[in-house]
Protein backbone atom coordinates (compact mmCIF):
# COMPACT_ATOMS: atom_id res chain seq x y z
CA UNK A 1 0.00 0.00 0.00
CA UNK A 2 2.84 2.56 1.31
CA UNK A 3 4.92 1.69 -2.21
CA UNK A 4 1.66 1.99 -4.19
CA UNK A 5 1.18 5.31 -2.44
CA UNK A 6 4.62 6.31 -3.01
CA UNK A 7 4.38 5.54 -6.73
CA UNK A 8 1.44 7.88 -7.21
CA UNK A 9 2.85 10.87 -5.49
CA UNK A 10 5.32 10.74 -8.15
CA UNK A 11 2.76 10.55 -10.85
CA UNK A 12 0.91 13.64 -9.17
CA UNK A 13 3.18 16.55 -8.74
CA UNK A 14 1.83 20.11 -7.22
CA UNK A 15 -1.33 18.87 -6.70
CA UNK A 16 -3.83 17.58 -4.33
CA UNK A 17 -5.04 14.13 -4.82
CA UNK A 18 -8.94 14.51 -4.62
CA UNK A 19 -11.32 16.95 -4.88
CA UNK A 20 -15.14 17.19 -3.67
CA UNK A 21 -17.88 17.07 -5.90
CA UNK A 22 -21.97 16.55 -6.33
CA UNK A 23 -23.53 14.14 -8.47
CA UNK A 24 -25.26 16.09 -11.23
CA UNK A 25 -26.50 13.02 -13.16
CA UNK A 26 -25.85 10.70 -15.65
CA UNK A 27 -26.43 11.09 -19.90
CA UNK A 28 -25.12 9.67 -22.73
CA UNK A 29 -22.00 11.08 -25.34
CA UNK A 30 -20.69 9.47 -28.06
CA UNK A 31 -16.77 8.21 -28.86
CA UNK A 32 -15.39 9.46 -32.08
CA UNK A 33 -16.16 6.10 -33.37
CA UNK A 34 -19.51 6.76 -32.57
CA UNK A 35 -20.05 4.52 -29.67
CA UNK A 36 -22.45 5.52 -27.36
CA UNK A 37 -20.59 6.04 -23.73
CA UNK A 38 -22.69 6.37 -20.67
CA UNK A 39 -21.38 9.27 -18.37
CA UNK A 40 -21.76 10.47 -15.18
CA UNK A 41 -21.86 14.32 -14.38
CA UNK A 42 -19.73 15.50 -11.33
CA UNK A 43 -19.88 18.82 -10.72
CA UNK A 44 -16.41 19.95 -8.50
CA UNK A 45 -14.51 23.17 -7.86
CA UNK A 46 -13.65 23.37 -4.17
CA UNK A 47 -12.46 26.69 -2.14
CA UNK A 48 -9.31 26.25 0.05
CA UNK A 49 -10.34 26.04 3.13
CA UNK A 50 -7.05 25.26 5.34
CA UNK A 51 -3.60 24.42 4.59
CA UNK A 52 -2.09 21.91 7.22
CA UNK A 53 1.37 21.98 7.78
CA UNK A 54 4.30 19.30 9.36
CA UNK A 55 5.25 22.43 11.21
CA UNK A 56 2.38 23.42 13.01
CA UNK A 57 -0.31 19.77 12.69
CA UNK A 58 2.61 17.58 12.41
CA UNK A 59 1.48 16.50 9.06
CA UNK A 60 1.14 17.67 5.44
CA UNK A 61 -2.56 18.39 3.63
CA UNK A 62 -5.06 20.62 2.20
CA UNK A 63 -8.39 21.64 3.31
CA UNK A 64 -11.23 21.95 0.53
CA UNK A 65 -15.16 22.39 0.67
CA UNK A 66 -17.41 22.46 -1.59
CA UNK A 67 -21.22 23.42 -1.71
CA UNK A 68 -22.39 26.78 -0.76
CA UNK A 69 -24.31 27.11 2.22
CA UNK A 70 -26.75 29.77 4.19
CA UNK A 71 -24.51 31.66 6.96
CA UNK A 72 -27.14 31.11 9.05
CA UNK A 73 -27.06 27.14 9.06
CA UNK A 74 -23.70 27.05 10.42
CA UNK A 75 -22.56 27.24 13.79
CA UNK A 76 -20.10 29.68 15.34
CA UNK A 77 -16.78 27.66 15.23
CA UNK A 78 -17.48 26.80 11.51
CA UNK A 79 -18.53 30.30 10.73
CA UNK A 80 -15.22 31.28 12.06
CA UNK A 81 -12.88 28.90 10.45
CA UNK A 82 -14.27 29.78 6.94
CA UNK A 83 -14.52 33.70 7.38
CA UNK A 84 -10.25 33.31 8.55
CA UNK A 85 -10.10 31.71 4.83
CA UNK A 86 -12.26 34.17 3.37
CA UNK A 87 -14.34 31.34 1.71
CA UNK A 88 -18.12 30.91 1.72
CA UNK A 89 -19.75 28.76 4.17
CA UNK A 90 -19.97 25.49 2.41
CA UNK A 91 -21.59 21.46 3.43
CA UNK A 92 -18.39 19.79 3.00
CA UNK A 93 -15.05 19.86 4.13
CA UNK A 94 -12.55 17.42 3.72
CA UNK A 95 -8.52 17.14 3.76
CA UNK A 96 -6.35 15.46 1.09
CA UNK A 97 -2.75 14.79 1.21
CA UNK A 98 -0.58 15.73 -1.66
CA UNK A 99 2.24 17.09 -2.74
CA UNK A 100 4.07 20.83 -3.38
CA UNK A 101 0.93 21.78 -1.16
CA UNK A 102 2.52 25.46 -0.72
CA UNK A 103 0.34 26.51 -4.08
CA UNK A 104 -3.01 26.27 -2.49
CA UNK A 105 -3.82 29.15 -0.42
CA UNK A 106 -6.64 29.50 1.64
CA UNK A 107 -9.68 31.37 0.21
CA UNK A 108 -8.34 30.10 -3.38
CA UNK A 109 -10.46 28.28 -5.85
CA UNK A 110 -9.34 24.69 -7.33
CA UNK A 111 -10.74 23.69 -10.06
CA UNK A 112 -11.54 20.35 -11.24
CA UNK A 113 -9.29 21.08 -14.79
CA UNK A 114 -6.17 21.40 -12.24
CA UNK A 115 -6.40 18.11 -10.97
CA UNK A 116 -7.70 15.96 -13.13
CA UNK A 117 -7.37 15.85 -16.96
CA UNK A 118 -9.26 13.70 -19.86
CA UNK A 119 -7.97 10.02 -20.05
CA UNK A 120 -7.10 10.23 -15.54
CA UNK A 121 -8.53 7.18 -13.73
CA UNK A 122 -10.50 7.95 -10.51
CA UNK A 123 -12.23 6.05 -7.32
CA UNK A 124 -15.26 7.86 -6.40
CA UNK A 125 -17.10 7.90 -3.12
CA UNK A 126 -20.43 8.18 -2.11
CA UNK A 127 -22.87 7.32 0.23
CA UNK A 128 -25.54 4.92 -1.84
CA UNK A 129 -28.71 4.75 -1.85
CA UNK A 130 -30.90 3.81 0.89
CA UNK A 131 -32.52 0.49 0.45
CA UNK A 132 -34.43 -0.41 3.95
CA UNK A 133 -34.73 -3.67 5.49
CA UNK A 134 -34.11 -5.88 2.48
CA UNK A 135 -34.21 -9.62 2.81
CA UNK A 136 -31.48 -11.73 2.42
CA UNK A 137 -31.98 -12.37 -1.85
CA UNK A 138 -31.71 -8.59 -2.49
CA UNK A 139 -29.38 -8.21 0.58
CA UNK A 140 -26.59 -11.08 -0.21
CA UNK A 141 -27.75 -12.03 -3.43
CA UNK A 142 -29.25 -15.65 -2.00
CA UNK A 143 -30.42 -17.85 -4.20
CA UNK A 144 -33.92 -18.65 -2.62
CA UNK A 145 -36.23 -21.50 -2.47
CA UNK A 146 -38.51 -22.91 -5.39
CA UNK A 147 -41.32 -21.21 -6.07
CA UNK A 148 -43.71 -23.74 -6.71
CA UNK A 149 -44.25 -27.36 -5.89
CA UNK A 150 -45.52 -27.12 -2.59
CA UNK A 151 -42.42 -25.47 -1.76
CA UNK A 152 -42.60 -23.55 1.56
CA UNK A 153 -38.99 -22.20 1.45
CA UNK A 154 -39.75 -19.20 -1.45
CA UNK A 155 -37.28 -16.31 -0.27
CA UNK A 156 -36.35 -17.26 3.01
CA UNK A 157 -32.49 -17.68 3.94
CA UNK A 158 -32.21 -21.50 4.88
CA UNK A 159 -29.80 -22.79 7.72
CA UNK A 160 -27.53 -19.86 9.83
CA UNK A 161 -25.86 -22.54 11.26
CA UNK A 162 -25.43 -25.95 13.14
CA UNK A 163 -27.44 -26.95 16.46
CA UNK A 164 -25.90 -28.05 20.02
CA UNK A 165 -22.69 -27.41 18.77
CA UNK A 166 -21.89 -24.22 18.49
CA UNK A 167 -25.51 -23.43 20.04
CA UNK A 168 -24.84 -19.60 18.61
CA UNK A 169 -25.00 -17.96 15.41
CA UNK A 170 -21.46 -16.97 14.44
CA UNK A 171 -20.63 -13.39 14.06
CA UNK A 172 -20.92 -11.64 10.76
CA UNK A 173 -23.64 -14.36 9.41
CA UNK A 174 -25.73 -12.43 6.35
CA UNK A 175 -29.10 -12.34 7.07
CA UNK A 176 -31.69 -9.76 6.25
CA UNK A 177 -31.58 -6.37 7.39
CA UNK A 178 -30.56 -2.34 6.48
CA UNK A 179 -29.17 -2.38 2.97
CA UNK A 180 -27.76 1.03 1.28
CA UNK A 181 -26.94 4.19 2.59
CA UNK A 182 -23.42 3.15 3.29
CA UNK A 183 -20.08 4.68 2.04
CA UNK A 184 -19.29 3.14 -1.43
CA UNK A 185 -16.22 3.24 -3.51
CA UNK A 186 -16.13 2.58 -7.63
CA UNK A 187 -12.61 2.32 -8.48
CA UNK A 188 -10.97 2.99 -11.71
CA UNK A 189 -13.54 5.03 -13.26
CA UNK A 190 -12.14 6.66 -16.67
CA UNK A 191 -12.73 11.20 -17.14
CA UNK A 192 -13.80 10.96 -20.48
CA UNK A 193 -14.96 15.11 -20.54
CA UNK A 194 -14.02 18.29 -18.68
CA UNK A 195 -15.89 20.93 -19.02
CA UNK A 196 -13.71 23.45 -17.36
CA UNK A 197 -16.29 26.75 -17.70
CA UNK A 198 -18.64 25.04 -15.55
CA UNK A 199 -16.38 23.01 -13.45
CA UNK A 200 -17.82 19.76 -14.20
CA UNK A 201 -16.36 16.14 -14.98
CA UNK A 202 -17.44 13.46 -16.85
CA UNK A 203 -16.74 10.02 -15.92
CA UNK A 204 -17.73 7.04 -17.99
CA UNK A 205 -19.78 4.67 -15.71
CA UNK A 206 -21.82 5.06 -12.74
CA UNK A 207 -21.05 6.41 -9.43
CA UNK A 208 -22.92 6.30 -5.89
CA UNK A 209 -25.34 7.31 -4.61
CA UNK A 210 -28.70 9.29 -5.61
CA UNK A 211 -28.83 12.73 -8.22
CA UNK A 212 -27.19 15.68 -5.86
CA UNK A 213 -25.55 13.36 -3.71
CA UNK A 214 -21.58 14.32 -2.42
CA UNK A 215 -19.30 12.39 -4.08
CA UNK A 216 -15.19 12.37 -3.23
CA UNK A 217 -13.15 11.85 -6.44
CA UNK A 218 -9.40 10.23 -5.42
CA UNK A 219 -6.75 9.80 -8.19
CA UNK A 220 -7.32 6.07 -8.60
CA UNK A 221 -5.38 3.58 -6.24
CA UNK A 222 -4.76 0.87 -8.61
CA UNK A 223 -3.68 2.31 -11.66
CA UNK B 1 -30.28 25.80 -19.17
CA UNK B 2 -29.15 22.56 -17.37
CA UNK B 3 -25.42 21.11 -17.54
CA UNK B 4 -27.15 17.85 -18.45
CA UNK B 5 -29.03 19.20 -21.26
CA UNK B 6 -26.11 21.44 -21.77
CA UNK B 7 -23.69 18.19 -22.67
CA UNK B 8 -26.57 16.19 -24.10
CA UNK B 9 -26.73 19.42 -26.86
CA UNK B 10 -23.62 19.15 -28.48
CA UNK B 11 -23.99 15.41 -29.41
CA UNK B 12 -27.29 15.49 -31.06
CA UNK B 13 -27.63 15.90 -34.69
CA UNK B 14 -29.64 17.90 -37.00
CA UNK B 15 -28.71 16.49 -40.15
CA UNK B 16 -30.73 13.35 -40.07
CA UNK B 17 -34.22 13.39 -41.63
CA UNK B 18 -37.06 12.44 -39.71
CA UNK B 19 -38.83 9.12 -40.05
CA UNK B 20 -41.34 6.62 -38.75
CA UNK B 21 -41.58 2.89 -38.31
CA UNK B 22 -42.77 1.22 -41.56
CA UNK B 23 -40.69 3.63 -43.65
CA UNK B 24 -38.17 2.15 -45.95
CA UNK B 25 -33.97 3.55 -45.41
CA UNK B 26 -30.98 3.74 -46.47
CA UNK B 27 -28.21 3.82 -43.82
CA UNK B 28 -24.88 4.25 -44.35
CA UNK B 29 -22.57 3.42 -41.73
CA UNK B 30 -18.29 4.71 -41.36
CA UNK B 31 -16.80 1.78 -40.46
CA UNK B 32 -12.97 1.59 -39.33
CA UNK B 33 -10.55 -1.52 -40.31
CA UNK B 34 -7.54 -0.85 -39.16
CA UNK B 35 -6.28 2.64 -40.09
CA UNK B 36 -8.76 2.55 -43.29
CA UNK B 37 -12.71 3.54 -43.12
CA UNK B 38 -15.46 2.88 -45.52
CA UNK B 39 -19.30 3.11 -45.85
CA UNK B 40 -21.29 0.34 -45.14
CA UNK B 41 -24.67 1.06 -46.77
CA UNK B 42 -27.99 -0.88 -44.70
CA UNK B 43 -31.10 -0.68 -46.54
CA UNK B 44 -34.52 -1.57 -45.05
CA UNK B 45 -37.84 -1.21 -42.63
CA UNK B 46 -37.68 0.45 -39.66
CA UNK B 47 -39.34 -1.30 -37.08
CA UNK B 48 -39.03 0.16 -34.01
CA UNK B 49 -37.86 3.95 -33.02
CA UNK B 50 -36.92 3.91 -29.09
CA UNK B 51 -35.80 6.94 -26.90
CA UNK B 52 -36.04 10.59 -27.18
CA UNK B 53 -33.08 13.48 -27.17
CA UNK B 54 -29.43 11.59 -27.33
CA UNK B 55 -30.46 8.49 -26.33
CA UNK B 56 -32.74 7.57 -29.50
CA UNK B 57 -32.48 4.65 -31.36
CA UNK B 58 -34.06 3.33 -34.03
CA UNK B 59 -34.02 -0.74 -35.65
CA UNK B 60 -33.73 -1.44 -39.19
CA UNK B 61 -34.97 -4.79 -40.71
CA UNK B 62 -34.29 -6.15 -43.97
CA UNK B 63 -34.22 -9.83 -45.22
CA UNK B 64 -30.42 -10.86 -46.80
CA UNK B 65 -30.36 -13.98 -48.39
CA UNK B 66 -33.97 -15.31 -46.99
CA UNK B 67 -31.94 -14.27 -43.54
CA UNK B 68 -33.90 -12.01 -41.30
CA UNK B 69 -31.18 -9.21 -40.41
CA UNK B 70 -31.62 -6.42 -37.79
CA UNK B 71 -29.74 -3.48 -36.80
CA UNK B 72 -29.91 -1.00 -33.89
CA UNK B 73 -28.60 2.56 -34.36
CA UNK B 74 -28.22 5.25 -32.49
CA UNK B 75 -29.93 8.18 -34.33
CA UNK B 76 -27.52 10.55 -32.87
CA UNK B 77 -24.69 8.16 -33.59
CA UNK B 78 -21.24 10.20 -35.50
CA UNK B 79 -21.03 6.67 -37.15
CA UNK B 80 -23.68 7.55 -39.37
CA UNK B 81 -22.51 9.00 -42.69
CA UNK B 82 -26.16 9.35 -43.95
CA UNK B 83 -29.34 8.10 -43.34
CA UNK B 84 -31.91 8.36 -46.41
CA UNK B 85 -35.55 8.07 -46.66
CA UNK B 86 -36.17 5.94 -49.70
CA UNK B 87 -40.49 5.43 -49.04
CA UNK B 88 -42.60 6.29 -46.24
CA UNK B 89 -44.33 3.23 -45.06
CA UNK B 90 -48.75 3.09 -44.17
CA UNK B 91 -48.61 1.47 -40.49
CA UNK B 92 -50.95 1.40 -37.92
CA UNK B 93 -48.29 -0.19 -35.27
CA UNK B 94 -45.24 1.87 -33.65
CA UNK B 95 -43.58 -1.31 -33.39
CA UNK B 96 -43.74 -3.87 -36.13
CA UNK B 97 -42.52 -7.13 -34.90
CA UNK B 98 -44.92 -8.60 -36.50
CA UNK B 99 -42.77 -8.49 -39.87
CA UNK B 100 -40.13 -10.62 -38.23
CA UNK B 101 -42.95 -13.53 -38.58
CA UNK B 102 -44.21 -13.20 -42.20
CA UNK B 103 -41.90 -13.32 -45.13
CA UNK B 104 -42.13 -12.60 -48.66
CA UNK B 105 -45.10 -11.07 -50.30
CA UNK B 106 -46.57 -11.22 -47.15
CA UNK B 107 -43.91 -8.73 -45.36
CA UNK B 108 -44.77 -5.89 -47.66
CA UNK B 109 -45.63 -3.00 -45.97
CA UNK B 110 -48.27 -0.27 -48.13
CA UNK B 111 -46.64 2.94 -49.30
CA UNK B 112 -48.39 5.97 -48.03
CA UNK B 113 -49.21 8.39 -50.72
Amino acid sequence: MNRLRARRAEKVKKMIEGILGKKIGMTHIYSEEGAMVPVTVIKAGNFVVQRKTREKEGYDAVQVGFGEKKESRVNKPMKGHFKKAGTPCLYRVMEFKGTELDNYKPGALVNCADVFKVGDFIDVSGESKGKGFMGSMRRHHFSGGAESHGSMHNRAPGSIGSSSDPSRVYKGMRMAGHMGSDNKTVQNLKVVGIRAEENVILVKGAVPGAVNGYVVIKKALKK
Amino acid sequence: MGVLQDIEKNYIRTDIPEFNPGDTLLVKVRIKEGDKERLQPFEGTVIKKRGGGVRGTFTVRKVSYGVGVERIFPVNSPALESVKVLSKGKVRRAKLYYLRNLKGKAARIKVKR
